[in-house]
């Protein structure tokens, strides 16, 4: 994998122009009980060459974000806000126009890669119709071209191009749908768990493959995760969700060693390690998200809650350090919440979070 | 690797070596069910009109009142040299029983089939690709129906119905006696001979005689086809390979021909193999709706009659023809489905 570098355009390190930007994005689905509200108003931007790490637990709307972002999403789901790719509201798009941007322009890289390959195809086929739907004109010779350039940047030999996906190992495969992605040069890229179902050693070789391509082609990719040593490792921007919302963003590394939102804090005292003696947990289990808690989501389960925690949703505000983070406690340990009065910051009880949470 | 033209020859060729053993498990069965059951040749014929002892010596004459192992070996020993024996109620060659009546089940069957699969594929992919929309309704209510109506009826309503609105087309039989005696039996398959005799009047006369009973034998079929092809596209539109595909931007009308479809065939293939089986079985009903002269017709008058022998030779007939097909379906399954080579 090191003979990557030679195909390298700039390895620049500094972030390029924006490629995608979230304003206000809501993704909710129907169901019998009314709207489930998965993605609830997140705001971001990503540019050309940056990793952006999304971790939150599981039910807390990072994988309805990232197919949301491509517009993947199941029948009776809708998507509102303003997502703009280069500029362009996706939003406004005719479905067919938004159908024509998959695959050229936005990029997905999925958690399970045993069973995302046609089991009945080659691998060679399953290039040539994905490079022929997005130009019709392609030469044969031109599609093994590309198809074999980017299968050796994934390091798969060639004399495998016309193999059948069930001839491959698991982390095989996933470089393959990696490569199967990137042959069409998509500017943004979603990867949902791309190493989940993978063993450790070939975890490491796929991140540092899809670390390497922000290099190799300026990709801006979102990568969406549990496991936080992923993000430290490949992300330069890392953002924390629950239910439905974004609770902080920020550069990795400072959200990592001083987090602001008490969620964040706890996630990372989580984490397991060589050195871990007892385990930490967050007491409780994400909201239902068809009727959230009012206030702030995560005030039935936040050990710093305050009275105003369960009446009024924080606001999203920017701390020393650059991270954003939508926390009353944080705010006011920053000095950045001085409108709200002295008595709504008296810790709130017990009693008051189970009703609140009932509520 | 199994990416290469060896492994699947030597696939077919597994298959088909395994057609013999499959064949003398199915003609053993056949034997020694067939004694089992209650009456024999002699009493169905001379039941009640002979003295016991009489029966015994025509029994006797016979050789079936010797040991049943005596009888088997022998039996076997004659199949091995391909002699089915003669039937024992009328004494005609199973042999010639086969090739003067085989024809005529063959050619219905098969129509019965094309019709089912040039019906059933297409409708059952529409349902599925469609779910739940009124189209898919109407087929899955048709696909019911077909499914549930007794061949017999739907093949007397059709009869009564044709012959009301269009009183000169056949409602009975394979052909005209005109073409059966003008054609010459070279293949003794009559639409073949037809065919093969550029008679033009004789090949419209016997397709005519065709549409009624492969259409009634089709029907079943492709009520079976619609709901399996129905089910199993709705089951691989929810494949993580199609949401893969979807995400690179491919059609939907690709994604449903080349991922959704071609996957669900491969199920389908399989139970349409089996149902192989049950259209031999409606053949039979169909051939005595329509009075055909086929196979079917003439099993159901040799059990009446306990013909050991020819029954057991139809029967073994009609079992490979069953076997026959599990190797298509095997071979075609290793054609689809690169996994199941070996």
């Amino acid at each position: 994998m090191t003979d990557i570098v030679d195909e390298r355009v700039d390895p620049v390190n500094m972030p390029g122009d924006v490629v995608l930007e979230a304003r206000d994005l809501r993704v909710w689905y129907a169901t019998d009980r009314g709207p489930v509200r998965a993605v609830d108003g997140v705001s971001f931007e990503l540019h050309e060459g940056e990793i952006l790490g999304l971790v939150g637990e599981s039910g807390c709307g990072k994988s309805t974000l990232g197919r949301g972002l491509i517009g993947l999403l199941p029948e009776g789901s809708a998507r509102d806000g303003e997502l703009r790719f280069r500029g362009t509201d996706m939003l406004t798009l005719k479905p067919r126009e938004q159908h024509a941007m998959r695959g050229r322009d936005l990029g997905m890289i999925f958690q399970e890669p045993l069973t995302r390959l046609n089991p009945l195809m080659r691998i060679s086929e399953h290039f040539a119709e994905t490079l022929k739907t997005h130009d019709k004109s392609i030469s044969k010779a031109e599609i093994e071209r590309r198809s074999l350039d980017v299968l050796r940047v994934m390091g798969i030999p060639p004399t495998r191009f016309h193999a059948y996906p069930h001839e491959f190992s698991g982390g095989m495969r996933q470089r393959l749908m990696i490569a199967l992605t990137l042959v069409l040069r998509p500017p943004f890229v979603v990867a949902d768990e791309p190493t989940t179902a993978l063993d450790v050693l070939v975890e490491a070789q796929i991140i540092r493959i899809l670390h390497d391509l922000r290099a190799n082609y300026r990709t801006a990719l979102l990568l969406i995760t549990h496991n936080l040593g992923i993000i430290a490792e490949a992300c330069d921007r890392v953002a924390v969700m629950y239910a439905g919302e974004i609770v902080e963003i920020g550069d990795a590394r400072e959200v990592f060693s001083r987090p602001k939102h008490p969620y964040t804090r706890e996630l990372l005292r989580s984490t397991i390690s060589l050195r871990t003696t007892g385990l930490n947990f967050i007491e409780g289990a994400p909201p239902d998200l068809v009727e959230p808690p009012p206030g702030c989501h995560f005030h039935p389960r936040c050990p710093d809650a305050m009275k105003v925690c369960a009446t009024r949703h924080p606001v999203e505000r920017e701390h020393a350090g650059g991270s954003r983070a939508q926390c009353w406690a944080a705010d006011f340990k920053d000095g950045l919440a001085a409108d709200v009065p002295e008595s709504e910051r008296a810790p709130l009880n017990r009693e008051e979070i189970s009703v609140a949470d009932e509520a | 690797m199994s990416s290469g033209s060896g492994s699947l020859s030597r696939y077919i060729a597994i298959r088909i070596l395994l057609v013999i053993p499959m064949m003398w498990v199915l003609l053993t069965l056949v034997f020694f069910l067939l004694r089992v059951a209650p009456g024999d040749p002699v009493s169905a014929a001379f039941g009640g009109k002979l003295s016991e002892d009489a029966l015994d010596v025509r029994r006797h004459n016979l050789g079936i009142d010797r040991p049943l192992i005596v009888q088997y070996l022998e039996y076997l020993g004659q199949v091995a040299h391909f002699d089915f024996g003669k039937t024992i109620s009328d004494n005609r060659p199973v042999l010639d029983l086969v090739r003067d009546n085989g024809g005529a089940t063959l050619t219905l069957t098969l129509g019965a089939f094309l019709f089912a699969i040039v019906v059933g594929l297409p409708l059952g992919r529409l349902a599925g690709r469609y779910r739940d929309s009124w189209g898919d309704i109407v087929i899955r209510i048709f696909g019911v129906l077909t499914y549930a109506a007794p061949i017999f009826w739907v093949g007397i309503m059709l009869v009564l119905l044709v012959v009301k609105l269009f009183p000169s087309w056949p409602t009975s039989g394979m052909a005209s006696p005109i073409t059966i005696f003008t054609v010459q039996p070279k293949t003794h398959i009559l639409l073949l001979d037809a065919i093969f005799s550029g008679d033009g009047t004789a090949i419209s006369d016997v397709l005519k005689h065709h549409v009624l009973p492969c259409f009634t034998l089709g029907l079943l079929l492709s009520g079976v086809i619609i709901r399996l092809v129905r089910v199993n596209v709705i089951q691989a539109m929810k494949g993580d390979y199609v949401e893969a595909a979807r995400a690179r931007g491919i059609s939907e009308r690709a994604v449903v021909r080349r991922h959704a479809f071609r996957n669900a065939l491969v199920a389908v293939v399989t139970v349409i193999g089996l149902q192989v089986a049950a259209t031999l079985a409606g053949a039979i009903l169909t051939e005595r709706t329509f009075n055909w002269p086929g196979l079917g017709t003439q099993l159901v008058k040799y059990i009446l009659a306990r013909d050991y022998i020819a029954v057991q030779g139809l029967v073994t007939f009609f079992a490979l023809i069953v076997v026959l097909t599990s190797v298509t379906v095997d071979i075609i399954n290793g054609l689809i489905d690169p996994r199941v080579r070996y």
